[in-house]
């Protein structure tokens, strides 16, 4: 105690990296349309991804009540239905979850969370947005092309994909790839900014083991992305030269209306591949952060530190590094060695180790915390149930026996929704509830909050859980009706058909709630203050909030410890935030310590 | 996909080392008076690290696009290898002197000499533009020859991986032209320098990628 009074930067090392030149903005278009900080990016990012977003929504609706309703919509006929597939698929994985938790997420969090100005290329990051932007465009141009989007399912697989009778085989799809690929070269030059600024940009003190989990999360993400969108590119190109040039990569002889088409020899097991080597990692892209942001609002709600940080970091590298050899359990019904099958299966249930390691690390950080139930809190919770859930069905699905029965059911539709659409959105939600009043400055209304999670997380368990039983009873995925295949069906599937979308119908009234209440609150939420959590991380500490261009006052923050010193015993307060120097921290005078 | 794991397994076993070297003695709990640091050494500049990150996104889609060319191979039974024609080892040629030049005009930029630096970018940026015309002199010749793209996948791969690299080239020739309007503009070699090594770097980065795509053509 004998340095109390100190200047708090006098005893640190001085900067390593030359402070950044900040590109100053002079006119509305620079200051919010082509701006080039990364905060205002995020949220250009987050307001494009939620919008199309809810269009997907929209889509998913339109499905179901084809669904628990059959033909009584006009609207909907079966090449319809399966564009809506397709289209709320495709949107829901790259252009909303992809988008939101690298580019919102990423944009907003990473400069400030390790106490930098902003990110390495500011302009590159402008240009990412665009790109974005631009890729949301074309994708939505595919809705008025004739013949409409494709329809070929998300996966997107030949040779149904340029077949004459699948939907939108002529436009769609080459929007589509269109689409996709300058969706893949914005994230390229986001990715590269993120990962870069982690490396170099950090603040003194703010040692890779000091970075909250969100941005250990958000960084082994970008790298998985960095290195299997090429994938999706790769098959977007040999596709298009398929449909376009008449080549054979992945078209294999066929006779379409009588006539042999001028393909021959082509695999579609290629484009499976490729496409899953891509698409098993994208799991992971959007389930990564998703555990970052989850571990850090799990501490700082539960004012207990995060148990078993490293290990936390290393799950995530392991879950990381995994994630590019399981991406055959995707291909069980496609044909493959029955070896192969084995040890995919094998590679898939070790994925099962890292993340039970989260799991428990998850429950074990609430064991004893003080926890407090706010929104942000109620949210993560949610997240541990359906998560959980949606992996337990996963070992089922990973392993080949199982799987071939199960395969294209509605199983698989239950298992994927619950880990990967309501698991990340609860964590969406998580994440604004948290984050909104340091956006804004504002808190989001508490009992608009509640019923939007209560109304969510029961309600998409009414939602998906039922359609286990529906894939164990045997009900085909992607079907418009089922047909002559009726009788076979059974009565009760109708019921819970129906079911299911007054489910599903709720669920989406309550998202307009949540919409209502962002747009309410920015203006009529309550004050929140700086730091209305009391949280550690450096977020909180910025001097104004919503944090300037900038971010930081005139000097950067340097870092003293971790970001879980919550419930220090002897502390006087229940938290100690970062960039307070072991001489400052306040004790707490005797007999009165709270533990 | 086997040269795509082992491209992998190699980035995943360099950055495993790297995390672990800097996480396993590392109490992440302790407290100190902000003198921890764990930067980067210094030779690794935010230019260099952004193009090497950069570097492993183009090495996985060459990788993915050589275990597609593998496997397509494998899967289909009509592959009918396509001949090489003599011009790819003149523009072999042609692309090791274009980074020949980029190197020594990165070595004149060191030495501060503004005459050299000149000389050799704009020999290099020519040489590069010889190639691709070269490339395309390929192509014209064997679609002459019969060799379309369409009638066979061998012939279809050679125009996909060949294109491939010759639009990375373009990509750098965009940063070239940057480089040079700095230059012509009256920037010093100094301020320079930096720019002139990220474009020799990639430059001597597709130089490898095209022996590994030509030894490939020549070899199936």
């Amino acid at each position: 105690m004998a340095e109390l009074g100190h200047d708090a930067t006098s005893y640190a090392p001085p900067r390593e990296q030359p402070e950044m030149e900040l590109p100053h903005s002079h006119s509305f278009w620079t200051t919010y349309v082509f701006s080039q900080d990364a905060k205002t990016i995020a949220i250009q990012y987050s307001v494009t991804a939620i919008s199309v977003g809810l269009l997907a929504m929209v889509l998913s609706l339109m499905i179901r009540l084809q669904l628990g309703f059959p033909n009584n919509f006009s609207l909907i006929d079966p090449s319809n239905y399966l564009q809506y597939v397709t289209m709320h698929g495709m949107i829901m994985v790259v252009y909303l979850l992809t988008a939101l938790f690298l580019g919102g997420f990423g944009n907003y969090f990473i400069p400030l969370m390790i106490g930098a100005r902003d990110m390495a290329f500011p302009w590159l990051n402008m240009l990412s947005f665009w790109f974005y932007f631009v890729s949301v465009l074309v994708l939505m141009a595919s809705f008025f092309v004739p013949g409409g989007p494709t329809g070929a399912g998300w996966t997107l697989y030949p040779p149904q994909l340029i077949s004459e009778g699948t939907p939108g085989i002529h436009g769609g799809v080459l929007v589509m790839m269109i689409s996709l690929g300058i969706f893949i070269a914005g994230f390229t030059m986001g990715g590269l900014n993120y990962i870069v600024t982690i490396l170099q940009y950090r603040t003194r003190g703010m040692t890779l083991m000091r970075m909250p989990l969100t941005i250990w999360g958000i960084f082994l993400a970008t790298m998985l992305a960095l290195l299997a969108f090429p994938a999706l590119l790769v098959a977007a190109l040999m596709v298009l030269l398929d449909h376009l040039a008449g080549t054979s990569f992945f078209m294999p002889a066929m006779f379409s209306m009588g006539e042999q088409l001028p393909h021959e020899g082509g695999s579609p097991l290629l484009f499976q591949h490729l496409f899953w080597f891509f698409g098993h990692p994208e799991v992971y892209i959007v389930a990564l952060p998703a555990f970052g942001v989850v571990s850090d609002i799990l501490a700082t709600h539960a004012r207990r530190n995060i148990f078993g940080y490293r290990m936390m970091v290393w799950a995530l590298v392991a879950i990381g590094g995994l994630s590019f050899v399981v991406w055959a359990h995707h291909m069980y019904v496609s044909g493959m060695n029955p070896y192969f099958g084995f040890l995919f299966a094998t590679t898939t249930l070790i994925i099962a180790v890292p993340t039970a390691i989260k799991v428990y690390n998850w429950v074990l950080t609430l064991w004893h915390g003080n926890i407090r139930l706010e929104l942000p809190m109620l949210f993560a919770i949610g997240f541990i149930f359906t998560f959980i859930n949606g992996g337990m069905s996963g070992l089922f699905l990973g392993n080949v026996t199982v799987d071939v029965p199960l395969a294209d059911t509605y199983f698989v539709v239950g298992h994927f929704h619950m880990v990967m659409a309501v698991a990340p959105v609860m964590t969406i939600y998580a994440a604004i509830y948290h984050w909104y009043p340091k956006i804004t400055g504002r808190m989001l209304h508490e009992g608009m909050g509640k019923v939007h999670f209560w109304v969510t997380f029961l309600g998409t368990y009414a939602l998906f859980y039922p359609m286990h039983y529906l894939g164990l009873a045997g009900v085909p995925r992607r079907y418009f009706a089922y047909g002559e295949s009726s009788p076979f069906i059974g009565e009760s599937v109708e019921t819970l058909n129906a079911f299911i979308t007054v489910a599903a119908i709720i669920v989406a009234a309550a998202q307009l709630l949540f919409i209502y209440n962002l747009i309410r609150s920015r203006k009529h939420g309550k004050e929140a203050g700086p730091n209305p959590w009391n949280a550690t991380t450096l977020e909180w500490q910025t001097e104004h909030t919503p944090p300037t261009h900038g971010n930081f006052g005139k000097e950067l923050p340097v870092v003293y410890r971790w970001p879980y010193d919550y419930s220090v015993p002897g502390a006087k307060y229940d938290f100690i935030p970062q960039n307070v120097p072991p001489e400052e921290v306040e004790m707490a005078d005797e007999g009165a310590v709270r533990t | 996909m086997t040269i795509t794991l082992v491209f992998l397994a190699a980035l995943l076993a360099f950055f495993l080392g790297w995390v672990l070297s800097r996480t396993v003695n590392v109490e992440p709990w302790v407290a100190d008076g902000g003198t921890l640091n764990d930067r980067l050494p210094e030779i690794l500049t935010t230019p260099r690290i952004a193009l090497a990150i950069f570097l492993a996104v183009a090495s996985s889609l060459f990788a993915l696009s050589i275990s597609a060319y593998h496997m397509r191979m494998e899967f289909g039974h009509d592959w009918l290898a396509i001949p090489s024609p003599v011009l790819l080892w003149a523009n072999t040629a042609i692309l090791v002197l274009g980074s020949l030049a980029l190197q020594w005009s990165w070595n004149a930029a060191r030495r501060n000499d503004a005459a050299g630096l000149r000389r050799w970018l704009y020999i290099g940026g020519s040489l590069t533009v010889a190639f691709i015309i070269g490339q395309m002199l390929v192509w014209r010749d064997l679609n002459a020859g019969g060799y379309y793209m369409t009638s066979n996948p061998a012939n279809a791969f050679f125009y996909f991986l060949t294109g491939l690299h010759v639009l990375h080239l373009l990509g750098g020739l965009v940063a070239w032209v940057r480089t040079a309007n700095r230059e012509r503009a009256g920037a010093s070699p100094e301020a320079i320098c930096s720019s002139v090594e990220l474009c020799t770097i990639y430059w001597h980065y597709l130089l490898v990628i095209w022996f590994i795509l030509f030894a490939l053509l020549l070899t199936t």
